[in-house]
């Protein structure tokens, strides 16, 4: 495998975006920022890949005029995924692992508030069984986390900390659409929204975009002293069906841990939990110790733009790389109803084989 | 004001299914008040009935009749319901293992508040009057122990008709989704232009050609247009064609000439309609001019513009606008 | 570092209907990926890696299907990507399963692309009215229709040679148990037929399709286990705006960089003589000539001339769409996988009664959205020297 390793991010995320649900508008100083990070221009870009989704928009092909932001004539090399921008950069790792590419740049985008997020994503469920009863996506949080309180496998103090937790951190977040920390007691005493979730347990409807930026090998160590070299990355799914899987784990996102050899040494994990008893689950189906620091961004409880949510996970835990504030980090992306598919990418301050 | 214009718009298709032999299977059954689960290769019952076996992948042949009672194994309270659930006002999604099955399936449970609703209730289901086929022939569960004593159980109580012929093999299911549309900002100025029957582009900074409309980012260079350019409404078909095809949602009547016209003065083409010439004579290079309609219809829209029609003079040379094809 | 060769070593296809009826869109997806599997000699457990594709979510108001699907194919327990780059998606997607193969990450991988048309109604969902623009959009006819004005206006290429296409595509279609419209079409009957968009006749369209088509691709030490493996030698992806000032619509810059990309990485330097079948992404019949310019199988505004002399039939000096191409199937999403999958059953001899004789190295082509997005590769019979 190449060495390859993240050396730029950046990002905006909001509560409701004024602006047209395509977001080229939203990712040309997105893109802007990451040139003036690396020193590079669009030449220097030797692949581009996006994550987004039709449905957000409520059009199809809506990614097709987001690659405008890119300026794309002399034509690029490029692609899409529908999926959580998390999923373009493993397509884009990919890539550069061919040997055909050596740099990259991938984004996400999307405008959560343009329809009824919760209802919208109901057309991600069994189209025959499911979505004809509309489940809202927040419905279907409440029943896993119902299901894990009733196994006494967390409680609503636990959830109402890690919503805790992440307000406070947020308030150094300048992205976070949702900050401020209280206490356990207090969040307990706010009203259930979603029996036996309250609002803060669950990630806000939030507009946004990011990109990352890739180089392998010397391109990276050009950009920066400390790359976030990315020593595992791999991705699972689950069955979505709830009749048939156990919602108090996830196991896809165990496997994942474990085909990048587990997460030991690990000092800071960004989790993309967007209800609080899903960062309780993930901490123990990825084996993160009690001593990680999660989601010191303020985590996805406090900003989770739809399709970039996962990718800005690890733009976030590649920063404490960067800035030399970790040597080991861990990052999460999910997609799809209570924890169904997932993606783990470890980076690291120093190159494999250094000691 | 919004920087941005917005205007409602909706998706909506009524999605028609055909759900092969297993969904097949599930929905007759509901139809006939049977709910129909399948026994698994690892010996686990489940409803609905997966199409492929999870573990061996083989397509699901082993049913199971259930019966329509069952367990709560969670449950949450939809305190603001959305459009399209088993009720518009405040009910329980729940999941609930049939008598018969080992895992639960989701539906509504039709209590009215939450402490009328505890893991372990026991419900029964409540039936569709007159079934329609889908999962909705399942109206929801109810507590077992309320309601009137209505046919509970079709299975025993009336004669199956399940035949392969008499089955269902298709659902309809409506997708209606709201959204608000936002044209972005550079767009937004051109159509707060043409409401006051002005055509607007803006000039790339980078590249210096005129967009119209103008473009939150220069497709060659990446960058926003600026620098505004007041355009004519006069100009030449570069290319077209006649739409002769009628479709679901078509605003114009068709035979209709969908033409892309080159502004005098802007470097890209509009996409409008050609009138007042017959559809036969309209050719690559044909001027033409905007035919506006009454200003007291203006809005924020290009449909201000009518359409476009023949100025009467000379065709423009090819040479003006091979470049835009 | 080089690609890690790699080969495809199944092709499984639906029959392409206007209506499967028969089955879901699960029962869509397993009947292609069941014969792949077969074809391939492996059962699903065996797969590292499942990569779907399919074109927008609105064809079947699944919002990501890939999720719901996970189980039915097979991917709960393993990785699953969804692809999504318009028309071009089933070409991408084979793309982004070879690269997992080819980036030594994965040995065995399934791909499989669909499309479920008759769920809704392509025209509707692709010309949904956007506020305050002119709604004269009408489908991919109406958009495509004026660029092919264009092309005929530059060439000056004679009117038949769109009815020629579409007779030829027609009549390959009667060989491929697996098409669409299985009909023999002359000349006189496509010219004849309804005029659509204006240029572009009711008989030069492609119909709207159900279908599915799934590929097994294998690395180099599985490949060279497999009877007749169809090796990769080369992939290539390139995307340009949908509009901009000036920019060729009749011959894109995306498209003729690929190409170039393209025969560049396959040690191609004469794409007529060295390419003995093409699989050519032709949703209207004027595609044929236009894609052969900017492919550089002939100059700029003689592509219709190898239409006109017969060189594009099954046995002409480039036999392209011998299959029937999309003119005769299209399930939009599968369509650019269907055409990589031609491409590699020519190579491997296995493709029935269109195979052209002797095929050493095949072409497969998609393109997608405003002609913007461009996927191809080349397979041949040898393996790659690297």
């Amino acid at each position: 495998m190449r060495d390859v390793a993240v050396v730029g991010f950046a990002q905006r995320q909001m509560q409701d975006y004024d602006g047209s649900p395509q977001c080229a508008e939203l990712l040309v100083p997105v893109f802007a920022e990451c040139y003036e990070q690396t020193g590079w221009t669009k030449k220097d870009v030797g692949f581009w890949c996006s994550g987004s989704s039709d449905y957000l928009a409520g059009r199809a092909f809506s990614f097709v005029s987001a690659i405008d932001s890119i300026g794309v004539l002399p034509p690029v090399n490029e692609s899409h995924v529908e999926m959580d921008a998390a999923w373009a950069l493993y397509e884009a790792w990919l890539k550069i692992q061919t040997g055909e590419v050596d740099t990259a740049v991938v984004f996400g985008f999307g405008k959560s508030s343009a329809g009824v997020l919760r209802r919208t994503l109901a057309l991600q469920l069994d189209p025959y069984t499911m979505t004809p009863l509309w489940p809202d996506t927040v419905s279907l949080a409440a029943l896993q986390a119902r299901l894990g309180i009733d196994r006494g496998l967390w409680d609503e103090a636990a959830m109402a900390e890690v919503a805790n937790r992440s307000l406070t951190d947020a308030e150094k977040n300048e992205y976070a659409v949702r900050a401020g920390g209280s206490s356990v007691a207090d969040l307990l005493a706010r009203p259930v929204f979603a029996d036996p979730l309250r609002k803060h347990d669950c990630a806000p409807v939030t507009d946004g975009a990011a990109a990352l930026v890739l180089a392998a090998g010397d391109r990276a160590r050009e950009v920066r002293e400390r790359p976030a070299w990315i020593t595992g990355i791999a991705t699972f799914a689950d069955g979505l069906h709830l009749g048939t899987r156990d919602l108090t784990r996830s196991v896809s996102a165990a496997r994942s841990a474990a085909a990048v050899g587990g997460l030991d040494g690990v000092e800071v994990a960004e989790l993309h939990a967007p209800f609080s008893h899903q960062e309780l689950v993930l901490r123990s189906e990825l084996g993160l110790a009690d001593d990680v620091r999660v989601n010191p961004s303020g985590g996805p409880l406090t900003g989770n733009p739809m399709f970039t949510g996962g990718a800005i996970r690890i733009g976030e835990a590649a920063r404490r790389v960067w800035d030399g504030t970790a040597d080991r980090v861990a990052a999460h992306a999910t997609s799809g109803p209570a924890l169904q598919q997932n993606l783990v990418c470890v980076m690291e301050g120093r190159e494999k084989g250094q000691s | 004001m919004s920087r941005t214009l917005q205007a409602p718009v909706t998706v909506a298709f009524d999605y028609t299914r055909s759900v092969g032999p297993v969904l097949g299977r599930f929905f007759t059954g509901l139809q006939e008040r049977r709910i129909v689960g399948a026994r698994l290769s690892d010996g686990r019952v489940v409803a609905p009935p997966p199409e492929f076996d999870p573990v061996t992948h083989a397509p699901t042949t082993d049913f199971v009749d259930l019966g329509d009672t069952g367990t709560v194994t969670s449950w949450t309270w939809v305190s603001e319901p959305v459009a399209g659930q088993p009720f518009d006002r405040p009910f329980a999604f729940a999941l609930v293992t049939p008598e018969g099955a080992t895992e639960p399936m989701l539906h509504a449970l039709d209590v009215a508040s939450p402490e009328e609703v505890a893991t372990g209730l026991r419900v029964r289901a409540r039936w569709a009057e007159e079934p329609k086929g889908g999962i909705t022939d399942l109206v929801c569960w109810e507590p077992a122990a309320s309601g009137p004593d209505a046919p509970r159980s079709g299975a025993a109580d009336r004669a199956v008709g399940g035949t392969e012929d008499a089955g269902v093999t298709g659902i309809v299911t409506p997708v209606s989704l709201d959204y608000t549309y936002a044209a972005s900002p550079e767009e937004s100025s051109f159509f707060r232009a043409l409401a006051e029957g002005r055509i607007i582009g803006q000039r790339c900074p980078a590249c210096g050609k005129v967009y119209v409309p103008p473009r939150p980012a220069c497709p060659v260079d990446g960058v926003p247009t600026e620098e505004e350019v007041e355009l004519s409404d006069t100009g030449t078909v570069t290319t077209f064609c006649v739409v002769n095809v009628p479709f679901l949602g078509q605003r114009i009547t068709p035979p209709y000439v969908s033409a892309y016209v080159l502004l005098d003065g802007a470097d890209i083409a509009i996409q409008h309609l050609i009138l007042d010439i017959p559809a036969e004579e309209v050719r690559m290079g044909l001027r033409v001019r905007a035919v506006w309609k009454p200003r007291a219809e203006w809005g924020t829209t290009i449909e201000n513009i009518s359409h476009f029609a023949p100025t009467g003079e000379p065709d423009a040379d090819y040479e003006t606008y091979q470049h835009h094809l | 570092m080089a690609k890690i060769p790699a080969a495809v070593i199944g092709v499984g296809q639906t029959h392409y209907r206007a209506k499967r009826e028969d089955v879901s869109m699960a029962g869509l997806c397993r009947e292609a990926m069941d014969r792949a599997l077969e074809d391939a000699g492996l059962g699903l457990d065996e797969v590292d890696a499942i990569v779907v594709g399919k074109a927008p979510d609105l064809f079947e108001g699944v919002m990501m299907p890939e999720l719901y699907l996970a189980e039915a194919l097979g991917a709960a327990g393993k990785p699953l990507l969804r692809v999504h780059t318009a028309g071009s998606v089933g070409g991408s997607t084979a793309i982004v399963a070879a690269s997992l193969v080819q980036a030594g990450v994965h040995r065995k991988v399934l791909t499989v692309s669909f499309e479920k048309q008759s769920e809704s109604n392509a025209m509707w969902a692709l010309s949904v009215p956007v506020p305050f623009v002119m709604p004269v959009h009408a489908g991919a006819g109406g958009y495509f229709a004026p660029h092919v004005r264009s092309y005929i206006r530059r060439s000056g290429a004679p009117t038949h040679i769109g009815a020629m296409v579409a007779a030829k595509d027609r009549t390959n279609a009667l060989r491929n148990p697996y098409a669409h419209l299985r009909e023999e079409k002359t000349v006189e009957q496509v010219l004849s037929s309804t005029m659509l968009w204006d240029p572009i006749r009711y008989d030069e369209t492609c119909p709207s399709s159900d279908g599915a088509c799934a590929l097994v691709i294998a690395s180099d030490d599985v490949a060279q286990g497999s009877a007749d493996p169809a090796w990769i030698h080369g992939t290539v992806m390139r995307s340009e705006p949908t509009t901009a000032a000036e920019r060729d619509q009749v011959n894109p810059q995306a498209g003729r960089d690929a190409a170039a990309a393209l025969w560049k990485q396959a040690g191609i330097t004469d794409p007529a003589a060295e390419i003995d079948a093409a699989e050519i992404y032709v949703p209207f019949s004027w595609f044929e000539p236009m894609w052969l310019e900017n492919l550089g199988f002939a100059d700029e505004g003689e592509g219709w001339r190898l239409t006109e002399a017969g060189e594009t039939g099954i046995d002409g000096r480039i036999p392209v769409n011998c299959s029937g191409g999309v003119l005769s199937s299209n399930p939009i999403g599968a369509s650019g996988m269907i055409r990589f999958g031609e491409a590699a059953l020519q190579v491997r001899g296995a493709a029935g009664d269109h195979q052209v004789d002797g095929v050493r190295r095949a072409l497969g082509h998609a393109y997608g959205g405003g002609s913007q997005f461009f996927s191809m590769w080349v397979l041949g019979v040898d393996r790659p020297a690297n």
